[in-house]
């Protein structure tokens, strides 16, 4: 697939990690490979419980894996960082700190270098842009769940961060917002030049968003098929009506289903007793 | 909003109202000799004597500086290292098993040793509040601290906040709340071991005060020591739980 030119931004060469439990160990990632590009767009799509934010973890640096290599520009992840923006399926958005003191967080760290002067427009462009400017004061307390997901992704872009890894982002969102928000991160995308690991549970937004679909099996994650999406960028809202769109959903859906069964048929009680 | 003020200051004053015609009740039941339970405006009329005449004023002030004072320090203390247990895993399977032994002590317990070593002066007392505070503030610290999750402090590292950032702006903020609730905890400990720490050779204080009445059989006087004691706590707990109510108000509270 990778030809001289294209530039590894990630490598999951051979990964697997397994966790230590009282009942034993439990493998959640099982020899897994496959490279990010420097560009791509990468969507993981996969039953709940399967790995998929374990295998995000390692990338952003919280995770080591039990055997095989995690690389980030050639080298080894041995920490997080913020060339390595995340945005966590838990939000994390910091309660104690105002709407507004929450995307300017990042701004304020030393290792981002943002000037004192330029914060504040920084802050106010990405509370219009979230949809947030009047909650700007108001502490996430009094957000709705949705709100504190936007909170959360717009506290992620304040800082440019050139990688993304987003665990389903707009999960918490409505069928409008979440449109929005997608069509948002392609134009984000399309200016800044980023490259995306997204988590999500919509094979939707999978094609519409992604370059690269990776599906992986139920629990321990293994990859099932990495599915190259044939939709050149810049993209629109119109792309989902084409009718190889539908295809593709089709096709992608019917893998993750039996998928989803598969997971069923491991948790049934039939397989406790066996 | 006014009506509403007026509202909690009445629901509030009520049980206190309740609690004297209880007073009154049993005094007058006639099932307890009245000899052994002064009436409210006995005791009112003696909390006036005393003010005026035997400088009460004086007791309530070197009580509320020792307490004042054993919290303080016992909290100075506290914070790092309930901080630390809390924070290191291994700290805290190495240290719990000392704490707790040290924690199940009663302070009454060791005003022996404590007359040994540090004599029966001022500093004597306060190495009873002193300890009473530590312990009380230790557990609070470390039970606070150890429930802190990891996911703060994993966004602002992928923000590109260093250790120094993350500690100061992140392990701070959330460690402020459990600060309060120790001071809380240790600030009601030392006031119950207040009367205990005044055993030893106190010339005054609300303690030493109640401990010669007894003597001498004065009950007017003990009901005037221990209602001054309460009055004050309470005072002191309101005022941290204002100073609370100021830093947190980010935090999620259940309000019926
Ligand atoms: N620290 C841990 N210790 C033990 N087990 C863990 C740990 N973290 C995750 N797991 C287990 O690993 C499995 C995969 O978890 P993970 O969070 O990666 O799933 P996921 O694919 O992101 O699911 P979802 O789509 O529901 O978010 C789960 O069964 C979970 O119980
Ligand atoms: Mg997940």
């Amino acid at each position: 697939m990778s030809t001289a030119s294209t530039i590894h931004r990630a490598r999951f060469d051979r990964v697997s990690l397994e966790f230590a439990t009282p009942k034993g160990t439990l493998r959640v990632v099982d020899d897994v490979s496959y490279d990010i590009n420097d560009g791509d767009f990468i969507a993981v799509i996969g039953p709940s419980g399967c790995g998929k934010t374990t295998m995000m973890s390692m990338l952003a640096g919280f995770q080591k894996p039990t055997s095989g290599k995690v690389l980030f520009d050639g080298h080894p992840v041995t920490g997080p960082g913020p060339e390595r923006g995340v945005i966590f399926q838990e939000y994390g958005v910091f309660p104690w700190l105002t709407v507004k003191d929450n995307i300017a967080f990042g701004l304020k760290l030393k290792a981002n270098h943002v000037p004192v002067a330029e914060r504040d427009q920084i802050c106010e462009h990405y509370l219009a842009l979230m949809g947030l400017s009047d909650f700007a004061n108001s502490y996430p307390k009094h957000l709705s769940g949705g709100m504190r997901q936007r909170l959360a992704i717009a506290r992620a872009y304040a800082v440019k961060p050139q990688f993304l890894l987003m665990d389903e982002p707009f999960g918490a969102l409505d069928a409008q917002t979440r449109a929005n928000m997608q069509n948002l991160l392609l134009k984000v995308l399309a200016t800044e030049g980023k490259t995306v690991m997204l988590i999500t549970h919509s094979v939707e937004e999978a094609i519409y968003l992604a370059s690269r679909i990776v599906v992986v099996t139920a629990r321990p994650a293994r990859i099932k098929e990495i599915i190259e999406v044939p939709f050149a960028y810049p993209r629109d809202e119109s792309l989902q009506e084409r009718p190889e769109f539908g295809e593709l959903r089709s096709y992608i859906r019917e893998l993750v289903m039996s998928e989803y069964r598969a997971q069923q048929a491991q948790l049934s009680p039939a397989s406790f007793s066996e | 909003m006014d009506g509403s003020v007026a509202r909690r200051f009445l629901l509030g004053l009520a049980p206190w109202v309740g609690a004297v015609a209880l007073w009154y009740g049993v005094r007058w039941s006639g099932f307890v000799n009245e000899s052994l339970i002064p009436a409210p405006h006995q005791v009112a009329a003696k909390f006036v004597e005393l003010l005026l005449k035997e400088g009460l004023l004086v007791d309530v002030f070197a009580s509320t500086r020792r307490v004042f004072l054993g919290v303080m320090l016992g909290i100075a203390a506290a914070v790092p290292v309930g901080f630390l247990l809390g924070w290191y895993r291994p700290a805290r399977t190495f240290a719990d098993p000392m704490i707790n032994f040290f924690r199940a002590l009663p302070p009454i317990a060791l005003i022996p040793l404590v007359i040994v070593y540090f004599g029966v002066d001022e500093m004597a007392k306060l190495v009873i509040l002193f300890y009473a505070s530590f312990f009380a503030g230790v557990i609070v610290m470390y039970e606070g601290v150890s429930q802190i999750t990891p996911l703060y402090i994993r966004v602002a590292q992928t923000l590109g906040a260093g250790e120094f950032e993350i500690f100061r702006k992140v392990i701070i903020p959330l460690t402020v709340p459990h600060i309060l609730t120790a001071l809380r905890v240790a600030l009601g400990v030392a006031w119950a071991t207040l009367v205990a720490s005044e055993l030893i050779a106190a010339q005054r204080g609300l303690g030493a005060m109640i401990q010669n009445a007894s003597t001498y059989f004065l009950l007017d006087v003990i009901y005037v020591g221990i209602i001054c004691i309460g009055c004050i706590a309470l005072i002191m707990d309101m005022i941290l739980r204002r100073i609370s109510a100021r830093l947190l108000v980010w935090q999620e509270r259940a309000v019926a």
